[in-house]
C-alpha cells in the first residue's frame, strides 16, 4: 500500500492515496456482524459530531470543540477491539474515543451544551470527556500529558495482574513534546501493557507536521529509539485499524509490552471550531474528502454483498438516535450553581480550612 | 520510644503504610537500590520488593504521570521528586492534571497519591536546589500541602498523607534530615489540617513551618529570658489549614508574627496575616509582622544563605523591636 500522503518540507503536499477500490482487507477474518457494528459506529461518530457542529453554529454549544470528522475509523476500530475494562486516554479531540467505548450520546451532547445532565455535570466540557464506568479515563487538553498518565494506569494494571490494557490516543504534533519521549522510554523500560496510537492527521494546529518534524513518520519513526515495536496503518480503513488493534491489544495482554501505531488520516474540517482550515491546499483537501472512511467502507461492504438498503437503514437508525440524544441534552437543566463548589476534594467539597 | 533522625523517619513512615496497605507503592529516581539521594528510603526495596519500590528514569513528568495513572486505577502511590525545585519540570502534571482532575470529572476520578520531596535551604546547594515552594502548591486548588518539622510528625503526617484520598504534596525539609528526636514506638497517624502549639505563651503568636519551627522555638527561649512569652505554633499543614488553632491563639495573644523560608512576595505568611486581619482584626493589638526570606533566589555561600533565610537572631530582633 502506498502511503496515504507524502509531505515535503516547505513544499506542496502531494496526496498519494490508496485507490478507493483498495481490496487489501476485503477478505480479512472479520465476520459480517463485526463489520456492520464497525459501520454503525462510524455513522454514530460522524453524525454525532456533525450535530455538535450544528449546535455550535446555533450557539447552543459554547467554548471550543475539536472534531474528528474524517478520522472516525481509528477510534471505531480500536473501540471495537477493546475489552470493557480496558482503559482509554484521549485528547481534547476526544468525542469519538469516548463514544467508541460505549458512552451514550445524550450525556456527551449535554456536556457540550453545559447541562446538568452532561457526562461531567458541565464541569468538564468538550475537551475533558471522562467516563470511568466505560474505562474512559479522561480527555486531556495539554499536549502529551496523558501519555505519561496512561503509563500509570498500565503500571497499575500490571501490578494488579488484571490483564487490562491501556490505549492512549494522541496527535502527530504531540510527538515533538518532551512527555512523548519520557512516556515511550518509561513504557518500554517496565514493559507496560499500553498501546500508543498516533492519529497522524498531518497538521498540528495550523502547521503541517512535515514542515516541523525531522522524520517523515513522526511517531513510528521514533518508536524504535525507545525500544518499542511500531507500525503504520491506513487510518481511514476501519478494518485495517481494527485488525491491528486486535493484534496489539492481544500482545499487550499477553505481557509482551507496549507498542506504538501510527494511523495516517486527515481531518475534514479545521483544528477547532473557529478554524476553517484554509491553510490546507485545495487539492489535498479534495483528495482526502474523497478518501472518506465511510465511503471507503461502504464500497467494501458493497463488494462483500451487503445491500445498500441495509446500510441506509443503519444510517437512519443512527440519525434517529442522534435526534433523540439532542432532545435529551437540550432539555437538560442548567447546572445548579452550587455544584461549582463541589468535588475539589474527595469529601465532595472545596473547603480548605476548618 | 527511640531516637530517630528526620531522614530515617521518612522511611519508617513509608514502611508503616506499605506494611498496612499493599496498594501503596513508592516510585522515583534512586529511591529503590540507592535508598534515596538523601537516604530517606533505605531498606524499602529489600523489604517490599521491586514491584512496589521502583527506580525510575530521570523523567519527572513520567514519574508523576505514572503515579497519577496508578492512583486513578486503584493504587495509592508515593512518588518522589528529588528536589522541590524540580517541581517546575512537572508543573503541568501537578497543576493541570493531578490538581484539577477530580473537579473536572465531577468527582468521577479520585487521586489518592503523595508526592514527597526535599524542600528548603540551609545546605548551601544554591538557587536551583534550595527553594521552598509550599507557596506555589498552596495557590493551586486541589492540592494538599504539608511540611513536618519533627521526626515524629514525619511519620504521622506521612501516614495521614498516604491515607488521604486527595493528592498531597509532602515537603520534607532537607535541611532537617540529620536532626534527631524521640519517636514513639508503634503506629503513628496524624490528621491533615492540624497545627500544633509547640510552646504555649501569652504575648504573641509565632507561626512557623519546617526548619523555621526550631528556630522560632529557640528565639522564643531567648526572649523568654527577657520576659517576653511567645506562643509558637507549628503550622504543619497549609492545605487544609487549621485556622481554628491559629486564630484562637492570635485572639488570645493579640499579636502575630509569621516566620517563613519563602521569598516575601505571596508567601504563606501573607495569606495567614490576611486571614487574621479579616477575621480577628479587633483582637489584634498591633499590625502582624512577616519574617521571610527577601525577594531573592537562594545564594550558595554559607554567609549569604544564612543572611537571607530567617535565623534565630533575626527572629529575636524583629520580635523584640515590635514588642518592646
Ligand atoms: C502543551 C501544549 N502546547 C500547546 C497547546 C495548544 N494546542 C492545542 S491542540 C495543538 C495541536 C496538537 O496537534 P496534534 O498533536 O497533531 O493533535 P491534533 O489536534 O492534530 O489531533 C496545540 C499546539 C496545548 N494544548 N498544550
Amino acid at each position: 500500500m502506498s502511503w496515504p500522503l507524502q509531505t515535503h518540507p516547505y513544499g506542496e503536499h502531494a496526496p498519494v492515496l490508496p485507490p478507493m477500490e483498495n481490496r487489501d482487507f476485503d477478505h480479512a477474518a472479520l465476520d459480517r456482524s463485526t463489520r456492520l457494528g464497525l459501520y454503525r459506529r462510524l455513522q454514530e461518530l460522524r453524525q454525532l459530531e456533525k450535530r455538535a457542529y450544528d449546535l455550535f453554529m446555533r450557539n447552543l454549544v459554547k467554548g471550543t470543540s475539536h472534531l474528528s470528522l474524517g478520522m472516525e475509523a481509528i477510534s471505531a476500530g480500536f473501540g471495537a477491539a477493546m475489552r470493557p475494562d480496558d482503559y482509554t486516554f484521549a485528547t481534547y479531540r476526544g468525542h469519538a474515543h469516548t463514544l467508541s467505548r460505549g458512552v451514550p450520546m445524550a450525556p456527551v451532547l449535554a456536556e457540550l451544551m453545559g447541562r446538568a445532565n452532561g457526562l461531567l455535570g458541565g464541569k468538564g466540557g468538550s475537551m475533558h470527556l471522562t467516563s470511568v464506568e466505560h474505562g474512559v479515563l479522561g480527555s486531556y487538553a495539554i499536549i502529551g500529558a496523558h501519555l505519561v498518565i496512561a503509563n500509570g494506569a498500565a503500571l497499575s494494571a500490571q501490578l494488579r495482574g488484571s490483564g487490562q490494557v491501556t490505549v492512549c490516543f494522541f496527535g502527530d504534533g504531540t510527538t515533538n513534546i518532551g512527555a512523548f519521549h519520557e512516556a515511550l522510554n518509561f513504557a518500554a523500560v517496565y514493559s507496560l501493557p499500553v498501546v500508543f496510537v498516533c492519529e497522524n492527521n498531518h497538521y498540528m494546529e495550523y502547521t503541517p507536521i512535515g514542515d516541523i518534524t525531522a522524520v517523515p513518520r513522526p511517531a513510528a519513526d521514533r518508536a524504535a529509539a525507545y525500544g518499542l515495536a511500531s507500525r503504520t496503518v491506513d487510518g481511514n480503513d476501519v478494518d485495517a485499524v481494527h485488525l491491528a488493534a486486535q493484534e496489539l491489544l492481544a500482545q499487550a495482554r499477553a505481557g509482551e509490552g507496549p507498542s506504538l501505531i501510527e494511523a495516517v488520516t486527515y481531518r475534514h474540517g479545521g483544528h477547532s471550531r473557529a478554524d476553517p482550515g484554509k491553510y490546507r491546499p485545495d487539492k489535498e483537501v479534495r483528495a482526502w474528502l474523497d478518501y472518506d472512511p465511510i465511503t471507503l467502507y461502504r464500497g467494501r461492504l458493497g463488494r462483500l454483498g451487503v445491500p445498500a438498503a441495509e446500510l441506509d437503514a443503519i444510517d437512519r437508525e443512527v440519525a434517529a438516535a442522534v435526534d433523540e440524544a439532542t432532545e435529551i441534552a437540550r432539555n437538560g437543566a442548567e447546572p445548579d450553581i452550587a455544584s461549582a463548589l463541589t468535588d475539589v476534594w474527595a469529601d465532595g467539597g472545596s473547603s480548605w480550612r476548618n | 520510644m527511640a531516637e530517630l533522625t528526620y531522614r530515617a523517619a521518612v522511611a519508617r513512615g513509608i514502611a508503616q503504610e506499605m506494611d498496612r496497605d499493599e496498594r501503596v507503592l513508592l516510585i522515583g529516581e534512586d529511591v529503590a537500590g540507592a535508598g534515596g539521594v538523601f537516604k530517606t528510603t533505605p531498606g524499602l526495596l529489600e523489604r517490599f520488593g521491586p514491584r512496589r519500590v521502583i527506580d525510575t528514569p530521570i523523567a519527572e513528568q513520567a514519574i508523576l504521570g505514572a503515579a497519577m495513572g496508578a492512583a486513578m486505577t486503584g493504587l495509592r502511590p508515593i512518588a518522589e521528586i528529588m528536589f522541590a525545585d524540580f517541581f517546575a519540570v512537572t508543573w503541568d502534571i501537578v497543576v493541570n492534571q493531578i490538581a484539577k482532575t477530580r473537579y473536572m470529572t465531577n468527582g468521577q476520578v479520585t487521586l489518592p497519591l503523595v508526592i514527597k520531596t526535599g524542600n528548603g535551604g540551609n545546605l548551601r546547594f544554591g538557587a536551583q536546589h534550595s527553594q521552598s515552594i509550599e507557596n506555589w502548591a498552596m495557590a493551586v486548588p486541589g492540592l494538599k500541602v504539608v511540611t513536618p518539622s519533627t521526626p515524629r510528625d514525619v511519620v504521622g503526617l506521612m501516614a495521614a498523607a498516604v491515607r488521604s484520598d486527595d493528592p498531597v504534596l509532602f515537603f520534607e525539609h532537607k535541611g532537617m534530615y540529620a536532626s534527631k528526636a524521640d519517636v514513639p514506638d508503634g503506629e503513628i497517624v496524624d490528621a491533615l489540617g492540624t497545627s500544633v502549639i509547640r510552646r504555649p505563651g501569652t504575648d504573641a503568636t509565632v507561626l512557623a513551618l519546617g526548619l523555621m519551627v526550631p528556630r522560632a522555638l529557640e528565639a522564643a527561649e531567648m526572649l523568654a529570658s527577657e520576659g517576653i512569652d511567645l506562643e509558637v505554633i507549628d503550622v504543619r499543614s497549609l492545605v487544609p489549614l487549621d485556622t481554628r488553632t491559629i486564630l484562637e491563639s492570635v485572639s488570645r495573644t493579640g499579636r502575630l508574627f509569621t516566620v517563613e523560608e519563602n521569598p516575601q512576595l505571596l508567601g504563606w505568611g501573607a495569606e495567614l496575616v490576611a486571614i487574621a486581619s479579616d477575621e480577628v482584626f479587633w483582637d489584634l493589638d498591633a499590625p502582624p509582622v512577616r519574617i521571610t526570606t527577601p525577594h531573592v533566589p537562594l545564594p550558595s555561600a554559607a554567609a549569604l544563605e544564612d543572611s537571607v533565610i530567617p535565623g534565630v537572631e533575626r527572629i529575636v530582633q524583629t520580635i523584640r523591636k515590635r514588642l518592646v
